[in-house]
């Protein structure tokens, strides 16, 4: 019973940050779904550990719960190879924004001295952020 | 203008503010109708301000993207003002221009030319993995082209109008990728590589990377790059 309250509230927590993350615009629509997909599939199977036993049984996994991890790393390991596909798509965007930015700026003439832009890396202090 | 080619020097350039105007100069005082394009691939230090007052077009890259993205930058330039050949030389000083007339006759029959280091010219050495790494790069690489090739990490690259437009398209900025990857699709793409022998000086200024924990740590990252590079279409 105890598994189940734990288990339970950290669904509806996860489920509450999820739609909050989503009402605040933090998340776009396509991330948004998914996790809103996830933690609703999530929330039955935290209240009722067991209801995927007669599953697990039946593909010859011995409890519901290890089927429950197995296929949570899966899904995880999933989430983790796109997010590295959507951040080299993302690089080579910006790579591609910066040559056309140097290219503009050969064809404006002399380059300013370089001191009067601050290199990316320059931190920004608190009140300005 | 070399032989009636129209030609176009691509020199990148991180934080070469010591010997950039010297290379420029020198350039231009060798070859006087040549363009000279610097791709400043995000520098702290005056490169940009230094390679303009000496003569040379700038292209300034907001921050630095690695010579990959430097040359990408200097071949789309190359594609977009309608030049017949591109030419890489090193913001260090250590290629020579007197062998780019070479370079350029060279193209007459070749879409790519390499200027290499151990082909006879000049005295530079390697010892240790970093050699065991070139002579790797070397065998697989000369086979995929079809012509021996000695030294495939150079950055002394000459290549024609048509090269220049499949390189403005594609050009990885991954390490390594800009030689041993180009090389590899450069080749398997039907291009006709070939080498000629150049002499290669001392840098002009900074000091070459020579522990045998990095040379070891670089001939496994070019086994990787080229596994890498062999397998992707």
């Amino acid at each position: 019973m105890k598994l189940t309250i734990v288990t339970g509230l950290t669904a509806l927590a996860v489920l509450a940050f999820m739609v909050e993350l989503l009402r605040r615009r933090q998340l776009q629509e396509k991330y948004a779904i998914l996790w809103l997909a996830v933690s609703i599939v999530i929330l039955p199977m935290a209240f009722f550990p067991f209801i995927t036993d007669d599953l697990a049984e039946a593909i010859g996994i011995a409890s519901g719960v290890s089927l429950v991890l197995f296929l949570g790393i899966v899904f995880l390991l999933l989430v983790t190879v796109h997010l590295s596909w959507e951040v080299s798509r993302l690089e080579e965007e910006t790579r591609t924004l910066a040559e056309d930015l140097a290219l503009l700026r050969s064809e404006l003439g002399n380059p300013r001295d370089s001191s009067a832009v601050p290199a990316p890396t320059t931190e920004v202090p608190d009140d300005q952020r | 203008m070399i032989n009636g080619k129209k030609v176009l020097i691509i020199v990148p350039a991180w934080n070469e503010a010591d010997s950039i105007a010297d290379v420029v100069t020198e350039v231009h005082g060798e070859l006087p109708g040549v363009d000279i394009l610097v791709v400043d691939d995000g520098s702290s230090d005056d490169t940009a301000l230094r390679a303009a007052s000496a003569g040379a077009i700038v292209a300034r890259l907001p921050f630095n993207l690695g010579v990959g993205g430097a040359m990408r930058t200097g071949y789309r330039y190359a594609r977009d003002h309608g030049y017949d050949v591109a030419i890489q030389v090193d913001a260090d000083g250590q290629h020579d221009p007197r062998y780019i007339p070479k370079l350029v006759d060279a193209l007459d029959e070749h879409d790519l030319v390499i200027g290499a280091r151990f082909a006879g010219e000049g005295g530079y050495r390697v010892t240790g993995p970093r050699k065991w790494a070139m002579r790797m790069l070397s065998a697989v690489l000369s086979r995929l082209a079809r012509t021996k090739l000695t030294d495939t990490t150079s950055g002394h690259r000459a290549c024609n109008r048509k090269l220049i437009e499949f390189l403005a398209h594609w050009y990885p900025a991954e390490y390594l990728g800009d030689t041993i990857e180009v090389l590899v699709r450069v080749a398997r793409s039907g291009y006709r590589i070939t080498q000629i022998p150049v002499a290669m000086r001392p840098r002009m200024a900074g000091t070459p990377s020579a522990s045998p924990m990095k040379s070891t740590i670089y001939l496994g990252r070019a086994g990787i790059v080229l596994l890498l590079a062999l397998i992707r279409t």
